[in-house]
């Protein structure tokens, strides 16, 4: 069988829900005088398990609330798990919250080259690729206008095309198929669809099941924090749609 | 620590990014661009010297040199303190949503306000120049507590920059905190004055000081060191970056539940 690329182990997440949120130093110490500081803790996972090998396509299922954010914000590095470890391998590519570093007082092109530095990429690999990502956000002469006079959808164009400029091993995508114009999302799916063809491990979180089934090989289904199935596609999404009814 | 130093390396383009765009912006849509970076000092040295020599009666024509001095230093303590200190929650959008090792942001502000802490020195030597300031060998110098300096803000600036995700109303006391530090630095009065009235030891006890103490000497007076203000400002600075990186390393996990 093929590598493990993921391996999430026993992980779980807590959040601390403090009944009143203490942020200022005045009420800390108030409230520590009184003894009033209690923390309610919050677990958005718990003890989750699962491995995913080289070239899986994995499907995250769950309702709203489910954990299903906060395992890709884990796996992507974003935060560090309360409990248990997440081992990964090769680089990962996360599709979520794209033009995050963005600077609305830069230029289009000067932001090309922040976002790029946010996501680790070399300056000379930028210098490089810099025309392709132009060219495939189609914003031709606005790249050189300041990002505030962006509309949205123009931002997220340029967030995907220099998030998608380098080959990932792993891809994280959470239901950004919807971006820009229905010509853009076109053009959008067929480039992840091209990254498929090259044994990319891919992670999906989506609220589609049909989409889910038509992208992904395996799925996990997130209840409450807790992973409640996992294994083939059909298998899962049948039981997911069981269980929603 | 060999991971610590690859991931430095993976990331120095973007520190490198981030100290431009600081500068980049700052004068960005300013119609003199850079140049406030000059004229700020110069305006500021002229309002206190004016001020000063008018109120204290002083004669003493390296006057406005002596108030460049400790104006420039402290006006990088205080900015870049400050600028280290909101930085983890100026990014905290970027911070919540993709990976990036987050001191370096702090370290991004401490190093762009020390470039345009550097090119404000400009000013010193152009009036030193004019009020014809004599030069000796001592001046090579002052470079000590110009590269003790960004350590000592370094490090206070990570321990700010802790705390402040934590308290938001720290902003305010740092504030408070910096006036106290200016006034007890001797930018615009003689320290013999402190002295005399037996509160020497406010001046002994702030770690700006001993950085000023040690650049007027070395630039103004063309005298050696004071080797215990030296020795003080060194192990202060040294002590501040090892608490400030230990408090933040060992809080970071827990920034992004708080920004």
């Amino acid at each position: 069988m093929g590598n493990t690329v993921i391996k999430v182990d026993h992980v779980g997440m807590e959040f601390r829900l403090s009944s009143e949120k203490v942020d200022n130093l005045k009420e800390f110490i108030i409230k520590k005088i009184k003894r009033q500081l209690t923390y309610e803790g919050f677990w958005a996972l718990k003890d989750v398990t699962f491995e995913v090998e080289e070239g899986d396509r994995v499907g995250i299922l769950g309702l709203n609330g489910a954990g299903k954010s906060t395992l890709l914000k884990l796996i992507a590095g974003v935060m560090k798990p309360t409990e248990g470890t997440i081992k990964t391998k090769g680089r990962i590519v996360p599709l979520i919250e794209l033009g995050a570093g963005f600077d609305n007082q830069y230029t289009g092109a000067e932001n090309i080259y922040l976002y790029g530095a946010v996501l680790g990429y070399s300056k000379e690999f930028i210098k490089e690729k810099y025309k392709e990502i132009v060219e495939f956000s189609e914003l031709g002469d606005f790249i050189h206008v300041p990002m505030k006079n962006y509309s949205s959808g123009m931002k997220a164009r340029l967030g995907f095309s220099i998030a998608t400029v380098v080959d990932p091993e792993i891809l994280i995508l959470d239901e950004v198929f919807a971006v820009g114009d229905a010509k853009f999302r076109k053009k959008s799916e067929k480039k992840i669809k091209s990254m498929f063809k090259d044994g990319v491990t891919v992670l999906f979180v989506s609220h589609n099941i049909e989409q889910v089934k038509r992208i992904c090989n395996k799925a996990i289904v997130l209840e409450k924090g807790t992973l409640i199935a996992s294994g083939n596609v059909e298998e899962i999404s049948e039981f997911y749609e069981k269980k929603i009814k | 620590m060999k991971q610590a130093i690859r991931n430095f390396m993976k990331y120095r383009y973007l520190l490198s990014e981030l100290i431009i765009k600081d500068i980049k912006l700052k004068y960005r849509r300013s119609y003199l661009g850079i140049l406030w970076t000059l004229l700020e000092p110069l305006l500021t040295m002229l309002v206190l010297t004016v001020v000063f020599s008018q109120v204290y009666n002083r004669q003493d024509k390296l006057f406005p040199v002596y108030i460049l001095t400790g104006r420039l230093l402290y006006s990088y303590f205080g900015n870049a303190t400050k600028a280290a200190m909101k930085s983890i929650r100026k990014n905290g959008q970027m911070i919540k949503k993709v990976y990036v090792p987050k001191y370096i942001y702090p370290l991004a502000s401490v190093i762009s306000q020390y470039i345009t802490f550097l090119i404000s020195l400009i000013v010193l030597f152009v009036v030193s120049l004019v009020l014809k300031l004599q030069p000796t060998k001592y001046m090579i110098g002052a470079i000590v507590p110009l590269l003790i300096l960004p350590v000592m803000v370094l490090g206070i600036g990570l321990i700010l920059a802790t705390l402040a995700v934590f308290f938001r109303d720290l902003e305010y006391l740092w504030g408070v905190v910096l006036m106290i530090i200016m006034y007890c630095s001797a930018i615009f009065y003689e320290p013999s004055r402190v002295v005399k009235n037996g509160y020497g030891w406010i001046l002994d006890i702030n770690p700006l000081y001993s950085l000023i103490i040690n650049f007027r000497n070395t630039v103004i007076y063309g005298q050696p060191f004071d080797m215990q203000a030296l020795t003080y400002s060194i192990v202060f600075s040294v002590a501040s970056l090892i608490i400030g990186v230990w408090m933040f390393y060992k809080n970071q996990d827990k920034f992004i539940l708080n920004i």
